[in-house]
């Protein structure tokens, strides 16, 4: 077991754990931070994306010991009581199904607008490739990230 | 983070700010997600499904439980709409496990809506009657003067109380008698057939939401368990020692086999599920269990394991097509005349489906606190899952270890996916045993490779099949041999032929016969059970009798309809044909049929009926020389009768025509002495986002009763691709995943 200290949605937090136990594992066992999910422990599913250092990274696959930047979970997203633009576009659309996968589909979007503030069909598909969805909520994910996109754009402009 | 209060009236400030594309501010303390409404003014209950706070908040229960078919949304809205109820004022709770009170909490076959309509329409008119008759009391007015809308009962006068007004005086009414109750007229609707957003989707897109997987119980532990590769074995000895000197282990015994728990009835779902021998590890942590379940070395008792072996299995079936016979279910007049007619053209194909996978996204787990009996106090359980009967656990408890049903408190969490998966409970009898055999409260969750070796398949099978035309381009006979899957001698759920398909009850010269292979791999329900592999052999094969008559394909099928009629008047399982011709015909019309397709594309039509649903649906495919394959669109006519929510009705649609595509492109499971060959998603891929097609969706909103969306708009979807890719290419496939037929997604 070791110490490590990890910037946790802007908390720096210390949990004591084996370094080979995936971050997926510390947030949801440790910190009990479950709306990052499992779905297959090899990174196929992107159910357990979060990000690190702005960038989406499946926790599944990926070492505590390994953890190098801050942390945000969906739970950490958006701040305070605020709703991300992608969150309310989720809401917008009616996404969800079963909703087990969305948290991981958010957190991918989210990392592609931070880049890409105007994503074609063709970037959603690139930035969502390693996300499933089985319910097959596809058509909506692309609807609602198009949208959330024009919600960025708006803030962006107004300040 | 906590903070966020989960609330309709949230999700409607959320909606109306949404719209004008701000970030957005949640606005209340406290939460409520499925403990029940936290208010602190006064609720009172007009029935168990409906409770009304003196501030005007709705509290209504939702009964069944949900995998993402939205039947928490859905239900509720049937109940407010005869209320009266303004749906921002509603606030939706998941009603706890108590079937004296909600009846079958159970979700499958499609059945909530078909099963519930009428009784949430009396619960909501019955509150609604309570409503008035308080507002008749307390307004001194006569009732017949009174109409409940907007939350609010109304006097023609123009005076008016609001619901919170009423409530603690509506609670005092006499309980209206069913029989006497009066429902609104659907052209007054003003929630029904409207789109609503789910009630969960605020928890869900902030990662709130509570899934099986996500349950803590105070002192819980957590487990894994690993059966035997080959099903049917069972765990002699293991590395023990080893193991429970891992970091975070706690504990790691062996289960044997118990039939005591219920011996699942692969003919016919009944939620029990017999203990499977293995070993259980027990730790502090999902990690140390998962970890430790790697570096387990077992030696497993073979000696009943199934030998199950796809390649024999598809060698055996074409033997029996070639010697023909089987148990014969229906006989034409003269149908071995009609296939050797030499004026007739036939026609002969094999058809051949593949088992395949639930891999609902959230693996399968369960949490367990058994806590033994102490004298005076009897041995009780507490169970937390997602199921889609939870109920039925309590009988495995009761039969496995005896403790009392009156005794086990279940709870009832979201699904992360069903699809018939979640309607066996072997894992929740793992998580039983567990927490028995430590004496801990435990977790059991199960890795992917679990998940999909444990699994209750989707049953794989064959068809022969032969057909004629006779030269006027009409169908003259057809011949249809099903091979597929016994246990015990029974066929397993969704092998076989019903009864109620289109050719045994609609065509006039067929016959069709069935055999059956022993099969040792557990078999369950998969979405639309039977439905989605019959439609594929049923609704292609008509495609190729079509082409042998050189006919067009909407014009073949119709024909073979036959008048308008409906096969068995009032029964909702058996085909309407009049409906039937109506979504073909919506369907070729919305998807431009007919029109002059480029090269290398076409379009595919097919249909299908089950769970009293008429379904059609148009593929547009384009196919490159590598036999790279898109999907364009799909148009999708229905007629399940009035729709409840018009936006969870399209995303039903919608998901399962992704659903559909994904597994006839994709999707295998292959057995090789016993041993399921498949472990994870890199070997049982789902389809991507980038192939996702457009998805045209149009209803037919008949008078008829409505009914249930969740299965029957998949079973069209291979076929219609298939078809679209023969019109393409000229290309015939018999058989899926159209993979395996060098055929790739794109």
């Amino acid at each position: 077991m070791s110490k490590y200290t990890l910037s946790v949605n802007g908390e720096n937090l210390e949990v004591d754990v084996v370094p080979d136990m995936p971050l997926l594992w510390v947030l949801r066992d440790k910190l009990k931070l479950t709306g990052t999910k499992f779905g297959c422990g090899i990174a196929q599913c992107g159910s357990c994306t979060v990000h690190i250092d702005g960038v989406a990274v499946r926790s599944c696959v990926l070492p505590v010991s390994a953890v190098s930047g801050p942390v945000t979970t969906i739970e950490g997203l958006a701040p305070g009581d605020d709703l991300h633009p992608l969150q309310s576009a989720w809401i917008e659309h009616d996404v969800p199904q079963c909703g087990y996968c969305q948290a991981g589909q958010i957190m991918s979007a989210a990392a592609l607008l931070s880049n890409n503030s105007q994503p074609s069909d063709d970037d959603i598909d690139q930035a969502l490739a390693g996300n499933y969805c089985r319910c097959g909520t596809y058509v909506r994910i692309r609807k609602a990230v198009h949208t959330a996109a024009s919600f960025y754009n708006a803030d962006k402009r107004n300040g | 983070m906590n903070s966020k209060k989960i609330s309709r009236r949230n999700l409607f400030k959320v909606s109306a700010i949404a719209g004008g594309g701000l970030m957005l501010k949640l606005s209340l303390p406290a939460n409520a997600l499925e403990d029940g409404a936290t208010t602190l003014v006064k609720s009172s209950e007009l029935n168990f499904y409906v409770q009304i706070a003196s501030d005007g908040q709705i509290t209504i229960y939702a009964p069944n439980p949900e995998m993402g078919q939205g039947i928490k949304t859905t239900l509720p809205m049937i109940i407010a709409e005869e209320m009266g109820a303004n749906w921002d004022d509603v606030e939706v709770v998941l009603a706890p496990i108590d079937p004296a009170k909600f009846g079958l909490q159970g979700s499958g076959g499609s059945m909530s809506v078909t099963r519930n309509f009428d009784a949430m329409r009396r619960m909501g008119a019955s509150a609604r009657e309570m409503l008035i008759g308080a507002a008749s009391q307390l307004m001194e007015v006569e009732r017949r003067d009174l109409k409940a809308e907007s939350s609010q009962v109304i006097h023609g006068s123009g005076r008016s109380m609001t619901f919170g007004q009423l409530a603690s005086v509506a609670a005092q009414q006499p309980v209206p008698v069913p029989e006497q109750l009066s429902f609104k007229d659907p052209r007054s609707y003003s929630i029904i057939g409207t789109s609503v957003g789910s009630v969960d989707n605020l928890v869900i897109a902030t990662g709130l939401s509570k899934f099986g997987i996500d349950v803590d119980v105070p002192g819980m532990k957590f487990a894994s368990y690993t059966r035997c590769p080959r099903p049917g074995g069972k765990a002699i000895s293991f590395n023990r020692a080893e193991i429970k000197a891992l970091p975070g282990v706690v504990d790691a015994f062996i289960l044997q086999p118990d039939v005591r728990s219920g011996k699942a009835s692969m003919a016919f779902l009944e939620g029990l599920a017999e203990l499977q021998g293995g070993v259980a590890i027990v730790g502090d942590d999902t990690w140390s269990v998962f970890a430790a379940k790697a570096k387990l070395k077992v030696n497993w008792d073979e000696s009943a394991a199934s030998t199950d072996q796809w390649s024999k299995m598809v060698t055996d079936a074409r033997a029996i097509a070639a010697k023909g016979g089987g148990e014969v279910k229906l006989v034409g007049a003269s149908v071995p005349e009609a296939l050797s007619d030499s004026n007739n053209r036939t026609i002969e194909g094999f058809y051949e489906f593949p088992y395949v996978a639930h891999v609902c996204m959230e693996p399968m787990n369960c949490t367990v606190d058994f806590r033994k009996g102490t004298a005076g106090k009897p041995a009780s359980m507490e169970i937390w899952l997602g199921s889609q009967f939870p109920n039925q656990v309590k009988e495995i408890a009761e039969n496995m270890l005896g403790v009392k049903q009156e005794n086990v408190k279940v709870h009832g969490l979201r699904m992360g996916g069903g699809f018939g998966r979640r309607a066996v409970h072997d894992f929740a009898a793992e998580a039983m045993a567990i927490s028995h055999k430590s004496g801990l409260p435990v977790k059991l969750t199960w890795t992917r490779t679990d998940d999909i070796h444990n699994d209750y398949f989707r049953v794989g099978g064959f068809e022969n099949m032969k057909g004629a035309v006779n030269p006027d381009g009409k169908l003259a006979a057809w011949d249809q041999h099903y091979i597929g899957f016994a246990d015990s001698g029974k066929p397993v759920i969704g092998s076989g032929l019903r009864g109620n398909e289109l050719p045994m009850v609609a065509f006039d010269n067929a016959s069709v016969r069935q055999s059956m292979m022993p099969v040792a791999t557990a078999c369950g329900a998969w979405r639309a059970p039977g439905s989605n592999t019959n439609a594929f052999v049923e609704q292609s094969f008509i495609h190729e009798l079509a082409n042998l008559a050189e006919r067009d394909h909407v014009e073949f099928l119709t024909e073979l309809m036959g008048s308008r009629r409906w096969i068995d008047e009032g029964n909702i399982s058996a085909l309407n044909t009049g409906r039937a011709i109506d979504v073909i015909k919506l369907a070729a019309e919305k998807a431009g049929w007919g029109r002059k397709m480029p090269e290398g594309t076409g379009l595919g039509l097919a249909f299908y009926f089950c769970h009293a649903a008429h379904v059609a649906e148009v593929a547009e495919v384009s196919v490159d020389a590598d036999k790279n394959y898109r999907v364009k669109r799909v148009t999708v006519a229905v007629d399940v009768g009035p729709i409840i929510n018009m936006s969870g009705a399209i995303n039903q649609v919608q998901g399962s025509i992704v659903d559909g595509l994904s597994t006839m492109a994709l999707q295998e499971i292959t057995m090789q002495n016993g041993r399921i060959e498949q472990d994870n998603f890199h070997q049982y891929p789902v389809m991507r986002i980038a192939s996702t097609p457009e998805i045209d969706v149009h209803f037919i909103q008949s008078d008829n009763k409505p009914t249930g969306l969740g299965e029957p708009a998949l079973p069209p979807l291979a076929p219609a691709v298939t078809n679209a890719i023969f019109a393409a290419t000229g290309e015939r496939i018999r058989s899926m995943p159209l993979s395996n037929a060098g055929f790739k997604l794109v």
